[in-house]
């Protein structure tokens, strides 16, 4: 009987350990180490962090990018989604086909569009093929901001849109097929059935992926890195070149913190913001 | 030798008593069933014999030995789950013989034992087969002769039969009751259907809000039941409770009059459907709202002074919606209920457990 | 009388072009990298380029691989992904399947904790550790990697396995106590192949997290790096061919384990995620 009551504290004891230790732990001493300078307590860190040439730049691009990215990524895995529970054959080889890039990191997702956009990459082959360029152009230095910023968005959507179409399917799966059919029957048709039923069911669904790239988006910067070098400032890029090249821990765990504020904001926003109510999901 | 003794068990969660003082005794080699409603206690006493659910006090014995604090495993028992808990990475052979192999049992008895509860329930042809492959009625087999292998003094069923459809469960039922009077076990059988209640068992005991109602053979429970709840609960239809006035010793409503061992006031009179007759003239006043023909009866269901009432009339018989008849209940058949407490005037206080 | 087949068969193609067009978008990257990865030197200048297979060599690959660092960097970075699937399936699938049976006191102050990390970007946290791993000697380790990243890996892992065992029904362990079994001879009998595939599909999963991860990896090390740390590094002064070579080979296990894994990681999420 004791034991029994025990075990269960057994069980979660070690995981429980584990993430005390590597991360509240991490996460205060982050929080320290932000807020103290010399030893003592000050906003210095924040101070040098807003001072900097390259922050201004940083928080306007990663917030462009997740502004960007995060919607377009939603609406394709939606269409996605949407597309794939209607195959009757094939179904789990496009799906395995569609999900293949939840396996790649965004730094080997950077490559992988840098192959394709560098001067004398694939696209502008495939461009001169199309008689629209002569030679090689170059569409990823800093003074083609607006094409670089495609380029960084593209490789966002190749490779983060498959979480998310995961996220959906599994959501959809749970939503029994007879709702639809019960709103087909009463006369809906399939824009209806899809806006009426399908998305508000899917809510949940939507908010957990919503909150998990938007976390992961703010968190990026091999893409970037890869694609244009620090031609392109995004914010943890920032806190890696302080951490790295300046050797300065207080002001990367500066941009930590500020990172962290923001993915906080933002999972806060989603949650109030498309808040559903337990008893109207099936 | 192992016949249960269950001692005053009670069981609570938080506030909610789920059973209250509950005793009851099993005699060796005795079927018993649980009969009652959801919510009645009967699945959580079934488990606390077995081991799975902890007592908030009293005690069980099996066999004469005190097994109130034992695991499960060591309390010498069998038991068929609701839905079979067939184990679906196995085969068949091997779900049948993981009791024997689990008390370490030779490879030639093991193989003794599967081959005689599989031939008992008639599943040979699917030894080499796993669940998956079988279906509800299949898997519902193999679950009984995974318990009748290891051969157990106790057998313990929860709702075995819940999960087939109506034709296999009637089938099923017969069969069950066959292969378990050979098996010898005693077998504690939970059920919320009083038809299976009826049929399998020695002994039913009627469950309602964590005691036990009444106990007996299932055609005494039938015919006088202790509490307006068993009257109620077994039996198809249920039993109609009139309730009439008594004065100077008679119950009186409508040209109907009945002796009656009750003081002046109201008296409830239990009365089965099949046990009135219909006439012309004089009775209980009765209005027909609904007919159905149900093939060995008509089932009449109309109001009695306003108080609903079915009554089994012989299929032939000429009624419609609206007619009124005159009801004559058979009088040595009726059971008085007080209306106070709902017990059954004949039967003592005690009688319940 | 024909419109309604011709504009059924219109909407058909419609559709499979539409499906074409999605895999295409997916595989085609690939492709393009892969002919940059094993095009060499030469095949990263020619202009204009072919879209075809036809000047790719294995050389091209072999000179990436001998490169002083990358072997031992895609050991490393095995390594790491290997002991990040251990440490947290070890931790994860125990907290899961306590979370999945027992109603205990704590137990959503558990899960809180759990989800929580989902809001924080966790690779950052790695900041602070460098100096804590250099106290305890765990800078620059396999070890100390694999740490952090099972700090990523594990909530996905506790989860995941939670869901995993509820959705193996309690009378099947029941059936096994009450059949003679004790309570670990029955997980070990009953509960662990049934979880398995699941867990197993969990484990690679973490693979996957720890193989990809660039943060933390390359915050926490200098010489022993991950291969994508490695990259990272090496990235600015690396020619292209390389780079794509190295792209290609950090792509390459991904496209093997979500094949391995692709059946689970809908139902992975479709529970996890409530």
């Amino acid at each position: 009987m004791s034991r029994s009551r025990l075990l269960p504290y057994l069980l979660i004891g070690p995981a429980t350990v584990f993430l005390l230790a590597l991360f509240v732990a991490p996460l205060v001493q982050t929080i320290a180490l932000a807020f103290t300078h010399d030893g003592a307590a000050s906003l210095a860190n924040f101070a040098k962090m807003v001072g900097d040439l390259n922050f201004g730049l940083s928080i306007r691009n990663t917030f462009l990018l997740v502004l960007t990215v995060i919607p377009l990524q939603l609406c394709l895995a939606l269409a996605m989604a949407m597309m794939v529970q209607k195959l009757e054959k094939g179904r789990d080889l496009v799906l395995w086909i569609l999900i293949i890039p939840l396996g790649a990191s965004d730094l080997a997702a950077g490559l992988v569009w840098l192959s394709i956009l560098q001067d004398r990459g694939y696209f502008n082959t495939v461009l001169n093929m199309l008689g629209l360029v002569d030679g090689p152009v170059n569409w990823l230095s800093y003074e083609t901001p607006v094409s670089l910023f495609v380029g960084v968005v593209l490789a966002e959507l190749w490779r983060a849109t498959a979480i998310v179409l995961v996220i959906l399917i599994a959501g959809l799966q749970l939503i029994p097929k007879e709702y639809a059919e019960a709103a087909e029957i009463f006369g809906a048709d399939a824009w209806t059935r899809f806006r009426r039923i399908t998305l508000p069911l899917l809510k949940p669904s939507i908010q957990s992926a919503l909150i998990l790239r938007t976390v992961l988006a703010f968190e990026v910067f091999a893409v970037v890195y890869a694609l244009s070098g620090r031609n392109f400032p995004v914010l943890v890029g920032e806190a890696y070149a302080w951490q790295h090249g300046n050797q300065n821990n207080g002001v990367a765990a500066a941009y930590a913190i500020l990172v962290m504020a923001i993915s906080l904001a933002a999972t806060v926003v989603y949650i109030k913001a498309l808040a559903t109510r337990p008893e109207t999901q099936p | 030798m192992a016949g249960i003794t269950i001692d005053r068990i009670e069981k609570r969660f938080g506030a909610v008593a789920a059973l209250r003082e509950l005793s009851l005794e099993v005699a060796d080699g005795e079927f018993i069933a649980l009969l009652g409603p959801s919510g009645c206690g009967k699945t959580t006493l079934l488990r606390i014999i077995a081991g799975l659910e902890q007592q908030t006090a009293g005690r069980i014995r099996i066999g004469g030995r005190d097994v109130s604090a034992l695991p499960p495993r060591e309390r010498g028992l069998a038991m068929v789950f609701q839905n079979y808990a067939v184990f679906p990475h196995m085969t068949v052979y091997e779900n049948v013989a993981f009791g024997l192999r689990m008390k370490g049992a030779s490879d030639a008895d093991v193989k003794t034992q599967v081959e005689r509860a599989s031939g008992l329930l008639h599943i040979e042809p699917y030894l080499e087969r796993y669940p998956a492959k079988l279906s509800g009625g299949q898997r519902q087999r193999v679950a009984v002769a995974r318990a009748l292998a290891v051969q157990p003094a106790v057998l313990l069923m929860d709702e075995p039969l819940s999960n087939l459809d109506a034709l296999l469960r009637l089938e099923m039922r017969s069969e069950l009751k066959s292969v378990l009077a050979a098996s010898g076990a005693t077998t504690v059988y939970v059920t919320h259907d009083q038809t299976e209640a009826m049929g399998l068992a020695d002994r039913v005991a009627v469950m309602h809000e964590g005691v036990i109602e009444q106990i007996d053979r299932p055609q005494a429970l039938y015919e006088r039941p202790a509490t307006r709840f068993v009257g109620g609960f077994v039996g198809s239809p249920p039993m109609n409770f009139i309730d009439m006035p008594v004065s100077g010793g008679a119950a009186r409503l409508g040209a109907f009059s009945s002796p009656v061992a009750a003081g002046d006031g109201l008296v409830t009179a239990g009365i089965r459907a099949e046990d009135i007759a219909i006439s012309d003239s004089g009775g209980l006043p009765f209005d027909v709202v609904v007919c159905e023909p149900l093939g060995a009866t008509l089932l009449l269901t109309g109001r009695i002074e306003g108080q609903l009432a079915r009554v089994a009339a012989r299929p032939d018989a000429r009624v419609r919606p609206g007619d009124r008849l005159s009801l004559s209940p058979a009088l040595d058949r009726i059971v008085w209920i007080d209306p106070q407490s709902g017990r059954s005037l004949g039967a003592s206080p005690g009688a319940a457990a | 009388m024909t419109g309604a087949p011709v504009s059924r068969r219109l909407r058909g193609l419609v559709f499979w072009s539409g499906i074409a067009m999605l895999c295409v978008w997916v595989l085609a990257p690939i492709y393009l990298i892969a002919l940059g990865a094993f095009g060499g030197r030469a095949g990263v200048f020619r202009w204009p380029k072919s879209l075809m297979p036809w000047d790719t060599t294995l050389a091209a690959m072999q000179a990436f691989l001998a490169v002083d660092g990358v072997w031992a960097a895609a050991l490393n970075g095995a390594l790491v992904a290997g002991l990040t699937m251990l440490f947290s399936l070890l931790l994860g699938a125990p907290a899961g399947y306590a979370l999945a049976r027992y109603a205990f006191a704590g137990q959503s102050a558990f899960r809180m904790l759990v989800v929580l990390t989902r809001a924080f970007p966790l690779a950052i946290l790695a900041l602070p550790l460098t100096v804590t791993f250099i106290r305890v000697g765990l800078y620059d380790t396999a070890v100390g990697v694999a740490l952090v990243h099972t700090a990523l890996a594990l909530p996905f892992a506790a989860l995941v396995s939670s869901s995993l065992f509820m959705g193996i029904p309690r009378e099947l362990e029941e059936a096994a106590w009450v059949f003679g079994c004790t309570g670990f001879q029955a997980f070990r009998k009953i509960v662990l192949p049934l979880a398995l595939p699941g867990l197993a599909a969990a484990a690679i999963f973490a693979f996957v997290i720890s193989w990809n991860e660039v943060f933390a990896a390359s915050v926490l090390t200098v010489r022993n790096k991950t291969l994508t740390a490695y990259l990272l590094t090496v990235l600015a002064e690396s020619p292209l061919h390389f780079r794509f070579a190295g792209g290609f080979l950090l792509i390459l296990p991904s496209v093997v384990f979500m094949f391995a894994v692709r059946k689970y990681l809908f139902a992975m999420w479709g529970v996890a995620n409530r």
